[in-house]
């Protein structure tokens, strides 16, 4: 036996150590079980192999975050620093509207504006408004728009805060691993995932409590119907919105709608961290929820109620009118939100609260739930066929191709112990169509044997001598594997790119896979019939 | 053993049969998704509300039919999961919702109508989650827990809730059952509180309408991407004409894959698309060893026609291909037998998939390089040098 060769054995026995450690890791015993216990359970240096949510069972959810809620805040906003600066500039306008607030929530007009006020309105907005861009439009209008980089940030702001607000309401839960992160090429989606909990109304019911609070001053109501309300109020900087059932007294069962501003006074954001908590009215003793506000939140509160004394405050949660109450004096930092309330519904609002509020609202796009018994089935399954499929294969090529078959074996069973080691080491997610991923590897990597064998016996025929006709069958047969391989990544890599949860554990395997065959087919297989090769003498037939 | 010693066929002389055994196939399934089934999407595409139901006895899927016809679902569709005396149903309801909001509506309105003679002021054990178990039994708290009351009953109904799912199969259909896993005492709580029913939910999927449209936009991306990365890699490494054929080969096996799906009516979901996309590169896997060969050939006999060396070269891998085919066939028919009904589609497209792909390789991919020089030489233009590049040794 050559030194090389000597040297290639040795790779091979360590890789196949390496993955099998990749698999296993170190098992606490040699049993089924404790070899199936330690194929899902990390150890040093691999993270194990995951179930997918369609093997364990579970709840997936995608929920779209409606981060022009986000938009519109800040545009508000926006406004309303706007006529603050024109009123202390002095300039004068006709009116400050946001054109199409569902579409192109970032676009404010100014209409009206003075020729001669020019130079101050380009002031004045540069001074109050850095992210946005001022534009002149026809019949002195002006347009501000928020600049495309701030927007991005804005939404995806948006996002990642309700992705880490949906995750501390989640860990409530006590769900074990769950998955919470952005889901789909920017459409602004989060995907959630819980594996073992079968009840996706209990947590939505506690995703949505996730409450986006605000305070807006009462326009008029209540109406009793939505239109009555809308014929009322046609301005766009008014909104109409319903109240929620606790704010009406007992036995009244019609509806109620309040005309608010589209602005907000104070919101979730203006206040302090952990600023509220759950309390007693001094008077009654009823259950309340007060919140404290940060300084400048305050301020602003303060500003706003001294000047609006006698007018109506409404508490909106979740866009429903929580309470409507008259504004008796000046209120400065703290906001008591009163009735309706049962000691524990005052609690759960206030921690509500202080897990942070949804910067933006959110709907729910797709559900999913898996019961347990469906994913166990779909494993045995996969299994099975798995194990059908491969002894096929393996009883086949030893008929076919006698001790070639041999090979060709030994390196299918290694190709097997790389996938799933590396699956083992990155912790990958295995799903139903990862397990047939598993299972078509077999059938494809059988494929580069296919080749090579053929090649050599046609070589052979052509009466080359067996050392000579190896030689040239790897050789021929190296490029055509090279170029299948190559376009099959391309289409499973595709695959990992546009698809989403099991479809993308499909494409894993497959992936790997075919990087495992190239290892194990190619080189493998060399090493094995050059060491067949050396032991015979010259001559001798090769048994193929 | 050796299956094909010395093949000879002459492939590119029965070409106008392969012509017609291709139109026959492609023409059928393009009039079935045109004027019959249309294309037939699942869930995921098409959006709506789809939930596997388990009966603890072989249901009446009539009585089921009429059951949602009473709820205003006159168009669900209702199918026996796992062959004849099973005891799941799989009802399916087309998108419905127009609002988010009432995105499990559909799902409610079906465990409601399938409930007969409950009690009004029960709730029903086998649709309830463990979450609410534990929520019922800490209200009730049977056992007088003082200390982590919460977390303790959360324990309880956890068990509970595995061994109605992973040892019953989904449906209890009697308290007793429960009496050797808990304590006794929780068990009269429960049996206050809850019924049984003779059916239990064990997998509800709901997809909205942008999702179905989002997904079908990437799925014909994904389609078209692997399609173009399929042409610009063959262009590169042999010539334009060979990525065309190629890519005009894997057109024709997705045609017929999907035309059979519309044929038989059987839903395309995403594992479906993901097996479409496995079959163009095994379809293509199939082509490139035969462009490979002729590759090789048209160096060695550079002074015979294109059309022998094709022919000889499709010969020469005949034995590759049918082989590989066979053993690829024999996967993944493992699959569509064993694979359970989550893969049944998946394993389907790949079994059509995997006969066509094979098929297609010998009688499509090839003879088009040969029309191709046949037409590039009645325009008179010089013949094209097919070799050249890559290395072929």
């Amino acid at each position: 036996m050559n030194k090389n060769l000597g040297w290639k054995l040795i790779i091979i026995v360590a890789a196949v150590l390496l993955f099998v450690y990749g698999i296993f890791g170190v098992p606490a015993g040699l049993s089924g079980d404790a070899l199936a216990n330690a194929l899902v359970s990390p150890s040093a240096m691999r993270h194990g192999i995951n179930l997918g949510l369609d093997l364990k069972g579970g709840t997936h959810l995608i929920l779209q975050v409606q981060v022009n809620d986000a938009v519109n805040f800040e545009t508000d906003n926006a406004m309303e620093s706007l006529k603050a600066a024109f009123k202390s500039a002095k300039i004068t306008y006709s009116e400050i509207t946001k054109p199409d607030p569902n579409n192109h929530a970032e676009q404010i007009v100014i209409k009206g504006v003075a020729p001669e006020s020019r130079s101050q309105l380009q002031e004045s907005v540069q001074a109050k408004l850095a992210d946005y861009d001022l534009s002149p439009g026809t019949e002195n209008s002006w347009t501000v728009t928020l600049r495309p980089q701030a927007l991005n940030a804005l939404r995806d702001g948006a996002v990642d805060q309700a992705i880490e607000t949906i995750r501390s309401r989640i860990d409530e839960l006590g769900v074990n691993e769950p998955i919470i992160e952005r889901h789909g090429l920017g459409q602004y989606q989060i995907l959630v995932q819980l594996p073992g909990v079968d009840d996706p109304a209990r947590v939505k019911e506690i995703m949505q409590s996730t409450a986006m609070l605000e305070i807006k001053l009462v326009l008029g109501g209540p109406y009793s119907s939505e239109q009555e309300a809308r014929s009322a109020h046609q301005s766009d900087d008014s909104l109409i919105l319903p109240s929620s059932a606790v704010s009406r007294s007992s036995g009244d069962t019609g509806e109620e709608w309040y005309a608010v501003t589209r602005t907000s006074v104070v919101t979730g954001r203006d206040m302090r961290q952990q600023g509220a908590s759950a309390s007693r009215d001094e008077e009654n003793g009823t259950p309340d929820v007060i919140f404290n506000l940060t300084n400048e939140g305050g301020r602003k509160f303060a500003e706003f109620t001294g000047a609006h004394i006698g007018d109506k405050l409404a508490v909106v949660l979740n866009k429903k009118l929580r309470e409507a109450a008259t504004i008796q004096s000046q209120i400065h930092d703290q906001v008591r939100i009163t009735g309706g309330f049962t000691e524990q519904s005052a609690k759960d609002l206030a921690f509500v609260l202080n897990a942070g509020a949804l910067p933006a609202g959110i709907t729910y796009l797709e559900e999913r739930t898996v019961g347990p018994s469906l994913g166990a089935d779909s494993i045995r399954a996969g299994v099975r066929a798995a194990i059908f499929g491969m002894a096929a294969v393996l009883v086949f090529m030893l008929i076919y191709y006698r001790a070639a078959g041999v090979n060709a074996d030994v390196a299918l069973i290694l190709n097997l112990i790389i996938l799933l080691g590396v699956l083992g080491f990155i912790g990958a997610t295995l799903t139903l169509p990862g397990i047939a991923g598993v299972i078509l590897t077999v059938g494809m990597g059988v494929d580069s044997n296919v080749l090579i064998f053929e090649r050599i016996r046609e070589e052979l025929r052509n009466g080359k001598t067996p050392p000579s006709a190896v030689e040239q069958g790897f050789g021929h047969a190296w490029i055509t594997i090279v170029d299948t391989h190559v376009t099959t990544i391309v289409s499973a890599a595709i695959l990992l790119i546009f698809g989403t949860g099991p479809v993308k554990g499909f494409a894993t395997t497959l992936i790997i896979g075919l990087f495992a065959n190239l290892f194990t087919a190619v080189f493998v297989s060399r090493v094995i019939f050059d060491w067949v090769l050396s032991r015979k003498a010259v001559g001798e037939a090769l048994s193929i | 053993m050796e299956f094909f010693k010395s093949a000879n066929i002459d492939f590119l002389g029965k070409k106008w049969y392969f012509i017609a055994f291709s139109l026959i196939f492609s023409v059928a399934g393009v009039l079935s998704m045109v004027f019959w089934h249309g294309i037939p999407l699942d869930i995921d595409f098409r959006g709506g509300t789809q939930v596997s139901v388990k009966f603890s006895h072989a249901p009446d899927v009539n009585a089921v039919h009429q059951t949602m016809d009473r709820i205003g679902y006159h168009n669900a569709r209702i199918r026996t999961l796992g062959g004849a005396g099973s005891n799941d149903l799989l009802i399916d309801l087309p998108q419905q919702e127009s609002s988010a909001q009432a995105l499990d509506q559909g799902k409610q309105q079906i465990i409601n109508a399938l409930r007969t003679n409950a009690p009004a002021d029960k709730q029903d054990i086998n649709n309830s989650s463990s979450l609410a178990l534990s929520a019922y039994l800490l209200q009730t708290d049977p056992l007088h827990l003082s200390t982590d009351a919460q977390k303790q009953y959360a324990a309880i109904a956890q068990k509970i809730a595995d061994y109605r799912d992973k040892t019953k199969g989904g449906v209890l259909s009697s308290f007793g059952d429960l009496k050797g896993l808990v304590d006794p005492t929780v068990v009269t709580a429960l049996q206050q509180g809850f019924y049984l029913s003779d059916f239990g939910v064990y997998n509800v999927a709901i997809v909205g309408p942008q999702v179905g449209a989002q997904l079908r936009k990437q799925a014909m991306l994904a389609t078209a991407y692997s399609l173009a990365g399929m042409l610009v890699y063959l262009a590169f490494r042999f010539e334009l004409i060979y990525g065309v054929a190629a890519v005009i080969t894997v057109f024709h096996d997705t045609l017929i894959t999907v035309g059979a799906f519309s044929l038989t009516d059987k839903p395309i979901s995403l594992t479906v698309i993901a097996a479409i996309l496995t079959l163009i590169g095994y379809s293509n896997n199939d082509t490139i060893v035969v462009f490979d060969r002729i590759r090789e050939n048209l160096k060695l006999m550079r002074r015979e026609k294109l059309a022998d060396i094709v022919n000889r070269s499709i010969n020469q891998t005949l034995s590759r291909t049918i082989l590989t085919a066979g053993l690829t066939f024999l996967t993944v028919l493992a699959l569509f037998l064993f694979g359970g009904e989550v893969l049944h589609g998946f394993s389907l497209a790949l079994v059509i998939g995997i006969l066509i792909g094979t098929y297609s390789s010998i009688a499509i991919a090839a003879p088009i390089l040969v029309a191709y020089q046949d037409w590039r030489q009645n325009r008179s233009k010089p013949v094209v040098a097919l070799a050249g590049k890559g290395k072929g040794r």
